[in-house]
């Protein structure tokens, strides 16, 4: 009997730790990308699990979406100086994955990410700023300079913006709306006349989305931190709690699910776009990422900036800047400062990473040259350039997750005015005990 | 060993062939020694050079450590015991103990986002990044050359200005103008100079460490190198005294000391501003511990969390076993037919990853969208009140784990003999009595210890709450602390959540786990132990 329970036994084990350990997905490092160069490079460590950097002159650290329109822009770079260069994708987690490994040495030399890291990296010394004059600069949307730019120290170079906008079906919905309002009068028409089964989808899930619903916050008044005399956000200065935040949520209230039922709980980030992309609803606030699932789907959409509340302010999402980084202990420093600041920095390698990655520019040449003949990306370059850089300070780390949860409170019917005072409050607690 | 000594007839004298069975055998565990001793022996080889090159001392002891045991366990014929004991050792001492010892270690520093590094490391970043441009001076197109070694130097820079090309030489000690003739200048740049060796992009960056620190004194500040080939003039705001421990302010004076802010220090001036968000790791004793059994929002959690923790992995043993045995038993009766095929189907919930089966039972608990609510014309918000979310927690659970209960219900039935069944039924026990006075504590003393052992599991089951509800609901006011949060989750985001890595805390609560689950284990152990008696 003993030695069969045993086997089960051992196998179900087997099993079980397999499916527990699960949870820390180490991203594969696909390092076995052949530099294009002239000089011939030793072939990247593959098959570990955790990222670790290859063996090249630079080694640059990217997900998969930007890769291949970094690699030709490396190869060339490679060539032009004899070196070898790897681009190496990192599939989950690239800013928790560079700072552990940067402070082992292991790091990269340049890497691409979003700007509202920049906090976090500098508090962890992971970056280097750079040096790049303001007239190399000048081609680029000011708000995207801005964005990178911390503690008036530019800390990577934009190539992109990521924004969210406001699609609506164009079956359902022909017009442009002038006005947050009348996009919800048009949607929950269509609801009442079974046409779609939700007016507009705003995700929120049950856990609350407090990027998504900035739009809604600043169009009532609302904002997340004030700013200082020299431009930073100020993490003394809290939005949350105070005037315009209060009329946002008892917004959020009226619309919320003891309201007129347009914000629920239930539409989340599994499911917003689908719902969307199978023309089940009105409209949909989303990002440039909702694109390719929604032209496949094959609905007929169009894009607009996500327009204010009738007599309100005008609605600013947050403005998202991805850019190029140096590793405050990458082996190639030099390399990695021209990259960046250099072979990067010309009007076709940014072409070159559109035409790869698809992320609307913040190259002001490329953004008019592409938004030209491709109207969706002219909207979200608008709409990034009409709103706030989201807030790099480290501060914001403790408002997403409260606000979202807030957010998700009062939708489901918690008392807005109380709910939002007492986050505020929770969140200045926690930016005070941070330090 | 199969192999038995082959007794020998005494009188037959010296055998020219002994034991040729033996021989036999020693010579095939002869080889798989030699190979598994030269595999161990060959890696430990093969990774010494990476651990050179990266100066990890201490990992290339343990390597070696491990590789000249096992040589000496195994080569020899001495030792016995040491074979059977020494994997199960190594193993125990790198992935318990070890991991368990670095845990206490972390949880008494500050260990965390912005104070990963050391305080020297982090002055020195301070200072570095502090360098400004000086306004309107030129940019120059920069050429590193030496009269020394291009390793070690002298560096001088070539330097041409992107302004009016005017051409300079820069050393340490400053900033020369040079003739056009003295020099070979190509788009630029200069590309000779006689007396002079010019290093190539390579060796720019091979000897950065040296290069970047190169500062060409000028009136205005100094010219630094920046890439490969290109400098900038810039000046260096900040200075440090370590006689004072202060970073001083060059342009206006202002004085910047290490001011303590929760668990750690930052530079700060006077009038509380701070020169960098950068703070450092530090000692901080059992503060921690502290923190976690003191503050009374973490405290309440904390407590609150535990009892839902021992009810969620009662609950998911409890559950998955009971629907398991009930399975088990029914498809172990004889007059059962297809009993293969129902129990194949049955295995099927535990032949899905687990990952894809929770992510789609979250989908399924969705309100409006989801598959449970629109079957059964419910309309509960599964997700939205705590006891609905446990509820759906348990459920799912139960669908994920009774598979399991089931292979090891049905393989310790079969394991029990007939006739102790028959005996009972001749003395006039009903179907159900046999169950309970026979079958059941058979049963138990099989599958005791893995109820235990799934009890442990589900107290740590991460990925059931991770992907399916992520700790909600949650109370607006305590964004930290969910209803269906079990210890393992609620560590995890205060570690690695969204309000920034505080590994250094989270390494404490985790040894509070460890000693939890450790005495909850041994507790629970020593109690099936009292099931043996059965026997």
């Amino acid at each position: 009997m003993s030695p069969r329970v045993l086997v089960l036994v051992a196998g179900a084990a087997l099993l079980t730790t397999a499916c527990g350990g699960g949870d820390t997905t180490t991203p594969a490092a696909s390092g076995s990308s052949a530099p294009a160069s002239s000089a011939a490079a030793e072939p990247s460590p593959s098959g570990s699990a955790a990222p670790v950097r290859s063996n090249a002159d630079l080694v640059i650290w990217t997900d998969e979406l930007k890769a291949a329109a970094v690699k030709p822009i490396a190869a060339k770079f490679a060539t032009d100086n004899g070196i070898t260069v790897d681009v190496q994708v990192i599939s989950a987690d690239l800013q928790a994955n560079f700072v552990t490994a940067n402070a082992a040495g292991n790091g990269p030399d340049v890497f691409t990410g979003a700007h509202d890291w920049i906090g976090n990296l500098v508090q962890n010394g992971a970056i280097s700023p750079l040096q790049i004059t303001a007239d190399k600069l000048s081609g680029y949307a000011p708000i995207s300079v801005a964005a990178t730019t911390y503690q008036s120290k530019l800390y990577a170079l934009p190539f992109g913006f990521e924004a969210i906008a406001l699609y609506r079906n164009t079956a359902i919905a022909p017009d442009e709306p002038k006005t947050l309002d009348d996009a919800i009068k048009v949607g929950q028409a269509a609801v009442t006349a079974g046409k779609v089964e939700s007016a507009l989808n705003l995700q929120q899930g049950d856990n609350g989305d407090a990027y998504h619903m900035e739009p809604v916050l600043t169009s009532m008044g609302g904002y997340l931190f004030g700013k200082t005399s020299a431009g930073d956000y100020d993490p003394k200065d809290l939005g949350v709690g105070k005037e315009g935040s209060l009329a946002a949520a008892k917004k959020i209230a009226e619309l919320g699910e003891k309201g007129s039922k347009v914000l629920r709980r239930s539409i989340s980030g599994d499911n917003s776009i689908a719902l969307f992309a199978s023309g089940k609803a009105a409209f949909l606030v989303s990002g440039p990422w909702a694109l390719p699932d929604i032209q496949k789907a094959g609905v007929k959409y169009a894009i607009s900036p996500v327009p204010g509340f009738a007599g309100q302010k005008a609605a600013k999402p947050f403005s998202g800047v991805q850019g190029f980084y140096v590793a405050s202990k990458g082996k190639n420093q030099a390399f990695a400062q021209e990259f960046v600041a250099n072979a990067m920095n010309t009007e076709a390698s940014m072409q070159a990473m559109y035409d790869g990655a698809k992320i609307p520019p913040a190259m002001n040449a490329v953004a008019d040259k592409v938004g030209a003949d491709n109207p969706d990306v002219k909207v979200f370059v608008e709409a990034a350039k009409g709103g706030d850089p989201m807030p790099a300070i480290p501060a914001m780390q403790k408002v997403w997750e409260p606000l979202g949860k807030a957010y998700s409170a009062i939708i489901g019917g918690a008392d807005p005015a109380a709910t939002m005072t007492a986050t505020g409050k929770t969140i200045a607690a926690a930016i005070a005990a941070a330090g | 060993m199969a192999t038995t000594t082959p007794t020998r007839p005494a009188a037959q004298g010296p055998d020219p062939h002994p034991t040729p069975v033996r021989r036999a055998g020693t010579t095939t565990a002869l080889i798989a020694k030699v190979l598994g001793l030269g595999l161990v022996l060959g890696l430990a080889i093969a990774i010494s050079p990476t651990l050179i090159g990266q100066s990890r001392w201490g990992f290339l002891a343990i390597v070696w450590a491990i590789a000249v045991l096992a040589l000496a366990t195994y080569a020899g014929r001495r030792a016995l015991p040491a074979k059977y004991i020494l994997p199960g050792t190594l193993l125990l001492l790198l992935f318990v103990i070890y991991p368990v010892v670095m845990t206490a270690k972390a949880s008494t520093t500050n260990f965390g986002d912005g104070t990963r590094q050391s305080k020297e490391e982090t002055i020195a970043q301070i200072v570095a990044s502090s360098v400004v441009q000086s306004p309107d001076a030129p940019r120059y197109t920069m050429t590193v050359a030496t009269e020394g070694s291009v390793t070690e130097g002298p560096f001088t820079l070539f330097l041409v200005s992107q302004q009016d090309q005017s051409l300079y030489k820069g050393t340490v000690d400053g900033l020369e103008p040079i003739a056009a003739g003295d020099v070979t200048v190509t788009n630029n740049a200069v590309t000779a100079a006689p007396g002079y060796t010019i290093l190539t992009p390579q060796q720019v960056n091979a000897a950065n460490a040296t290069i970047k620190d190169l500062a060409v004194p000028t009136e205005t500040g100094a010219i630094r190198p920046l890439g490969i080939r290109q400098a900038f003039e810039g000046t260096t705001t900040l200075r440090y005294d370590e006689a004072t421990d202060t970073i001083t302010d060059t342009r206006d004076g202002t004085q910047y000391t290490p001011v303590t802010s929760g668990d750690r220090e930052f530079f700060t001036s006077a009038d509380g501003r701070r020169v960098s968000d950068q703070s450092w790791l530090a000692n901080v004793g059992l503060d921690n511990y502290q923190r976690a059994l003191t503050d009374s929002t973490i405290r309440q959690d904390f407590i609150r969390i535990f009892i839902w923790t021992v009810l969620f992995a009662t609950l998911s043993v409890g559950t998955t076993f009971l629907v398991g045995l009930l399975l088990a038993t029914t498809l172990n009766d004889s007059r059962m037919k297809g009993q293969r095929l129902y129990r194949s189907l049955l295995l099927l919930p535990y032949a899905m990853p687990g990952f894809i089966s929770l992510l789609v039972w979250s989908g399924f608990f969705n309100k409006d969208f989801g598959l449970i609510n629109s079957l059964t014309g419910l309309d509960i918000g599964w997700f939205t009140s705590t006891f609905w979310a446990r509820t759906a927690v348990v459920l799912t659970n139960l669908w994920m784990g009774f598979p399991y209960m089931f292979i090891v219900c049905t393989g310790a039935l079969q394991a029990i003999p007939s006739d102790l069944k028959e005996a009972a039924a001749i003395d006039g026990a009903s179907g159900f009595t046999q169950f309970r006075k026979i079958t059941f504590p058979l049963l138990l003393v099989t599958v005791a210890p893995l109820l235990v052992a799934s009890f442990a599991f589900n107290f740590n089951n991460f990925n059931a709450i991770a992907l399916l509800t992520e700790g909600a609901p949650f109370a607006p006011d305590n964004p930290e602390a969910g209803g269906t949060d079990i210890l393992i989750s609620y560590t995890i985001r205060l570690a690695f959540g969204a309000g920034g890595a505080q590994l250094g805390f989270a390494s404490a609560i985790s040894v509070l786990l460890f000693v939890l689950t450790g005495v909850i284990a041994a507790i629970q152990f020593r109690a099936t132990r009292t099931l043996e008696d059965v026997n």
